[in-house]
């Protein structure tokens, strides 16, 4: 077993702290950069590991050139959201919104239904099916906005 | 058979480059594609039987020796599983030909032909690898191959959700690395082989963090929860075809490398309570995840998440039955899965929608569009038929392929008898009754805007029904199989 020395468990710590820290950031230029000290800490980690050995050194190599072909791409990634958005920060998932808005509805809507039951029955189930037919109609407004 | 390890590799790979020679000549694009996957498919039955008659086989490139060269190494698991995957993307392939999903492109060039290729290159090359290292490049080619499929001409949402998805796998590739570069610290080696030999020789303590480790890792990949994240996010938003050649084989490939890596590397006391905990958690959450959703396409998703729990059941369980179990579990997954994607691609071309709740609102007693959709026309009967088959496969209803699996996990689980397996059981029986709520759930908002059969059947209905047919023969042919999975199961345990 190898072990290594303080500077580069140091070195290797703090790039590995940096990355991990700038990939948590919302803009994708940060997220890259995040991601090339990362890159740049494990290559680290697999030469100081290795010492004089030739094998780790041809795995950083192939690591190498893999992370900088992945870093090409996120680059034409990160211009096309650029374009498409006019900035390059990552956006909530509407999808997720949607479904908590129906939770929040859900929430809401019971103690409504009760109330209509509790005065006139009759009514009531008018009003619920109404409403039934009518909630398509209200999310697709929503949608479109 | 030195050529018959290689091909898989090499064949896709080749063509991948003499594809984007050919992108502007589409037919010929289209089929050196179907000519090259149907060579691989051929290539990995024959290695299948080859291996099943002589036993495991290694092929050193370059006459490197192991250690210091890449070796490739094919043993009943590899085969049987490089098999089903061939045909899966085969299957996945026409359908996307018949959907023009490679021609709309917007570039110049068009990507799709050369980057699937490249994608199944990965999958194989994973499957074959006698390494850590080559392990690590294969997903390297795998996923690099995924991202350009997933951004392809993509609009503002794509690019999101791709970016999602890239950063995710990106940090468990690294990570991926940095579990590489401990273990060659610790034992100066990364050849599968050797390092069977020499974890047994390491402290505990030392070879318990590095089986954690690799376990985060390939958890990543698989969307194992707590980090499952990545996949209903990003899923959904590909093309039919792209999410379904995803969901069936790359979350299976990362629970390959766990199958290959805890079971060889690693004795049950290290980490198994681990994965038991997360086969429980990643039913549990899963489903409830997806019964939540109202996107068809995430639905899925998070089932997809759910039963991979099921296959960490059987490696929690660490024995040739739990193993076999889970061996039949990923086999079944692979084909049931892709299906489902493949005919809610169908329901969403016809309909034009994938929410429920718009599919939902139509009345079931008058045929026809759905109301308030433009451009829709409503599913013909056989396609609702086609999602029907998979779903109770998926469910564990008898005699389809996912009652077989399911009942191999129960029965390992019941004579474990341990009462982590008996969590595990109750759990997964939980989960499947829940998941056969989700399923029909969407059945019947896929059924409800039904219209008369239409004209003569089209390449994706023709693919759909084939994937679906598959599935049916993994029922009929399940001795043999289960027979199959078993010597594998086995062949895990003896190392």
């Amino acid at each position: 077993m190898r072990s290594i020395d303080l500077t580069m468990a140091v070195v290797v710590g703090g790039l590995f702290a940096t990355g991990v820290h700038l990939m948590l950031q919302r803009s994708l230029t940060r997220i890259l950069l995040g991601f090339i000290l990362l890159g740049h800490g494990t290559n680290l980690l697999l030469l100081t590991t290795g010492g004089a050995d030739p094998l780790p050194q041809a795995m950083a190599l192939t690591a190498i050139v893999i992370t900088f072909g992945v870093t090409t791409f996120l680059l034409a990634l990160a211009y096309r959201s650029w374009r498409l958005s006019g900035h390059d920060e990552v956006r909530d998932d509407i999808e997720d919104r949607r479904i908590g808005d129906v939770r929040e509805r859900a929430d809401i809507e019971p103690t409504a239904d009760t109330g209509d039951e509790d005065d006139e029955d009759d009514e009531g189930w008018d009003d619920f099916a109404g409403r039934g037919r009518a909630a398509p109609g209200g999310r697709r407004g929503e949608d479109a906005g | 058979m030195t050529w018959l390890i290689a091909l898989p590799v090499m064949l896709p790979i080749l063509a991948a480059g003499v594809s984007l020679g050919l992108s502007r000549h589409g037919r010929a694009q289209r089929l050196l594609t179907v000519l090259v996957l149907t060579g691989v498919f051929v290539d990995a039955v024959l290695l299948l039987v080859a291996v099943d008659r002589d036993g495991r086989a290694e092929v050193a490139f370059g006459g490197w020796a192991p250690t210091l060269g890449i070796t490739l190494v094919a043993d009943l698991l590899s085969a049987l599983f490089l098999s089903v995957s061939a045909l899966v993307a085969l299957a996945v392939l026409i359908f996307a030909i018949g959907q023009g999903t490679p021609d709309r492109a917007g570039t110049g060039i068009v990507p799709f032909h050369p980057a699937y290729l490249l994608l199944v290159a990965g999958i194989a090359l994973a499957f074959l690898s006698g390494d850590l290292f080559n392990l690590f490049v294969a997903f390297e080619v795998m996923l690099a191959s995924s991202y350009v499929l997933i951004t392809l001409n993509a609009g503002a949402t794509r690019v999101r959700a791709g970016m999602t998805y890239t950063m995710t796998s990106l940090m468990s590739s690294l990570l991926f690395l940095t579990a590489i570069a401990l273990i060659y610290a610790a034992t100066g080696t990364v050849n599968l082989g050797e390092l069977a030999e020499r974890t047994a020789e390491l402290d505990a303590g030392v070879r318990s963090a590095l089986g954690a480790f690799l376990l985060v890792v390939f958890a990543i990949k698989a969307a194992v929860v707590p980090l499952h994240f990545w996949l209903p996010d990003g899923y959904p938003t590909a093309p039919a075809p792209i999410t379904a050649v995803f969901a069936a084989l790359l979350t299976k490939v990362g629970v390959y490398a766990m199958l290959r890596t805890q079971t060889q590397l690693f004795p049950r006391d290290d980490t198994w309570w681990l994965v038991a905990a997360a086969a429980v958690l990643t039913m549990l959450v899963g489903i409830l995840g997806a019964i939540a959703q109202d996107d068809i396409n995430r639905l899925l998703s998070f089932a997809l998440v759910s039963h991979i729990g099921f296959m960490l059941m059987g490696i929690a369980l660490f024995d040739a039955e739990g193993f076999t179990g889970t061996i039949l579990y990923i086999i079944h997954h692979i084909v049931v899965q892709a299906g489902l994607f493949l005919v809610t691609g169908l329901v969403v071309a016809r309909t034009g929608t994938a929410a429920l709740h718009r599919l939902e609102s139509h009345d079931p007693r008058e045929p026809g569009p759905v109301p308030g959709v433009q451009g829709n026309e409503g599913t013909p009967p056989v396609v609702t038929a086609l999602f029907l088959l998979p779903a109770l496969s998926m469910a564990g209803i008898p005699p389809f392929s996912g009652f077989i699996a399911k009942f191999a996990l129960l029965r390992a689980a019941v004579a474990d008898g341990g009462a982590a397996a008996w969590l595990m059981s109750a759990a997964a029986l939980v989960t499947s009754l829940l998941t056969l709520y989700a399923m029909i759930r969407v059945w019947r908002a896929v059924s409800a805007p039904v219209i008369a059969p239409a004209g003569r059947p089209s390449l994706t209905l023709v693919a759909t029904a084939g994937i679906v047919l598959v599935g049916l023969a993994i029922a009929a042919g399940a001795g043999p199989l289960a027979d199959l999975s078993e010597r594998a199961a086995h062949d895990l345990l003896a190392r």
